[in-house]
């Protein structure tokens, strides 16, 4: 294989890797870890932790 | 040790007012040589060659980047990632270096550029020992950044800070690639980089700089801030987090599009062009992301200015992410480049996006600093919405039909295959426009002067504030 080869490869392997980004992050398993950390800018002031932070979509 | 209980925010101040007050100083140098080209008069030639529009326009360019725009970035995100990781700074006598730093290297700027010292290279144009600074201050800044991410008390990361962070990366990496020049005097060096291969290592920083510095870093802003004024968790964080990765994935490839029809080889430049037009989708998903964030609260836009700054800013970045992937095209930038649509993109990028998104996070941020909800005046900050808004319409509304007239007719030929125009006719066929360009500059620069007027009656009497570090909640229950 040339250099060449290798370059293609590395394209080919970064799509891969995006689309396994995509899929974790669509999956049910790292759902309850982004409805926690959606709320992270609520939770630094005491007085606005339960305001109207209704769940959002998703 | 003792464990620090308050957040640092002397620094975040400090970046916060020198935000606005450089944003004023680098907008009007805009307004002055947007004048100039209307009034040539306004060079000053008789004075010397120092306010020319050639020695002028970097010290724009410059000015609003990296004074206003960096200050800003500077300072939402000391606040962002304090607050996110319920700790305090990391290392901050190198937070107070990156503030010193960075207001000696805008004045060195603003001394070497109007003296013709410039390594004439687009938003790069500062000289070596420049460059040595920056590298400096940004390495002392990926410290204190990365390493209150590294302290933190929560388990997660927010998506802010990944934007913030890649910002912070990305330009170590653009900024030491491009700064490759082999010094020949104290004022004087030359690229590392030859012909095309030159052409595009700046190209590839020149979008980049767009892609990460006015993009992502500000991008960081709007997921925390757009929740935060909206009272609302952002509309899906699984969203966010594939808005990054196709971000990261997708920007570094797009910078050859700036070199359509130049010695830069074809596949390059179609490589360029389809890049740029897959960008259109995580920024468009990015841009859904925010303003969907208002979904169940949308009556909050009629009477929250700051809001208001906040969603516009999106709805300009969603505008110029979709112009941007079009003038990408190469059919589309055979008519486009070189002309006046190109500044007119740019600054609907600049004023309606990285602009607004700033300003509605300072008009957030700046009285939470002195122990305020709110600013002095809120009919001035609605006041400022519409100057700056009505200034960013008429900028870009006289750039797109000057800029569509230039493209028109510098390749307008006659049956006999010349040229049907001078160049100096399209010139004098675009002075209208420039002048309601000048129009629009001076509306939105004067804005911000509202916006200082308004922060000098927020902060005047008030105690700068020392915020207690709430503990981070239980993890996972």
């Amino acid at each position: 294989m040339d250099l060449n080869d290798w370059r293609a490869l590395e394209t080919v392997l970064a799509f891969v890797c995006f689309l396994a980004i995509v899929a974790w992050a669509y999956s049910s398993r790292a759902k309850k870890g982004f409805d926690e950390a959606a709320q992270i800018p609520f939770l630094d002031e005491p007085g606005e932790r339960h305001n109207e932070r209704g769940s959002n979509h998703g | 040790m003792e464990a620090q209980t308050t957040y640092n925010y002397k620094v975040v101040r400090q970046f916060a007012i020198m935000a606005v007050i450089w944003g004023i100083v680098g907008m009007a140098v805009g307004v002055l040589i947007a004048s100039q080209l209307v009034w040539p008069q306004l060079n000053f030639t008789e004075l010397g060659e120092w306010f020319h529009f050639g020695r002028l326009r970097p010290l724009h360019t410059n000015a609003v980047i990296f004074a206003f725009g960096g200050c800003a970035l500077f300072a939402t995100s000391y606040y962002v990632v304090q607050r996110t990781c319920h700790t305090s700074l990391f290392a901050p006598a190198l937070a107070t270096f990156t503030f010193w730093g960075w207001q000696v290297v805008i004045l060195l700027a603003a001394i070497t550029l109007p003296l013709g010292i410039t390594t004439g290279k687009e938003y790069a144009e500062l000289e070596w020992p420049i460059d040595i600074l920056i590298t400096l201050i940004w390495v002392a800044y990926a410290i204190v950044f990365f390493g209150t991410i590294a302290k933190r008390k929560t388990s997660h990361i927010y998506v802010a800070n990944w934007f913030y962070g890649s910002f912070i990366i990305a330009v170590a990496l653009l900024h030491i690639v491009n700064s490759g020049e082999m010094p020949v005097t104290l004022w004087k060096s030359y690229s590392l980089y030859a012909g095309a291969a030159d052409a595009m290592v700046q190209w590839w920083y020149g979008h980049n700089a767009v892609g990460f510095y006015l993009t992502a870093a500000f991008l960081g802003m709007m997921y925390y801030f757009v929740p935060k004024q909206a009272g609302r968790p952002v509309y899906s964080y699984r969203l966010s987090v594939v808005h990054f990765w196709a971000l990261i994935f997708t920007y570094m490839w797009a910078g050859p599009h700036h070199l359509h029809y130049t010695a830069l080889p074809d596949w390059t430049q179609s490589l360029g062009m389809i890049f740029s037009l897959i960008l259109l989708a995580p920024s468009w998903g990015g841009m859904i992301n925010g303003i969907m964030t208002l979904s169940g609260v949308w009556y909050k836009l009629r009477d929250d200015p700051i809001l208001k700054f906040l969603i516009v800013s999106l709805s300009f970045y969603g505008m110029s992410t979709f112009e941007g992937p079009m003038m990408s095209v190469k059919t589309v930038n055979a008519l486009s480049h070189y002309t006046d649509w190109t500044v007119g993109h740019v600054h609907s990028g600049a004023l309606g996006w990285v602009g607004m998104v700033s300003i509605g996070s300072l008009y957030y941020l700046i009285p939470r600093l002195y122990g305020k909800t709110e600013m002095w005046s809120k009919e001035l900050v609605t006041l400022h919405f519409w100057i700056a808004t009505i200034g960013i319409v008429l900028y870009i509304a006289s750039m797109w039909i000057s800029g569509v007239m230039q493209g028109l007719m510098w390749r307008a030929t006659n049956a006999d295959g010349t040229l049907t125009y001078a160049f100096i006719e399209s010139v004098k066929a675009s002075y209208p426009f420039w002048a309601i360009r000048a129009l629009g500059g001076l509306l939105y620069v004067s804005g911000m002067v509202i916006m200082l007027y308004n922060v000098v009656k927020t902060i005047a009497g008030a105690q700068p504030v020392e915020e207690r570090i709430l503990p981070a909640p239980a993890a996972a229950h």
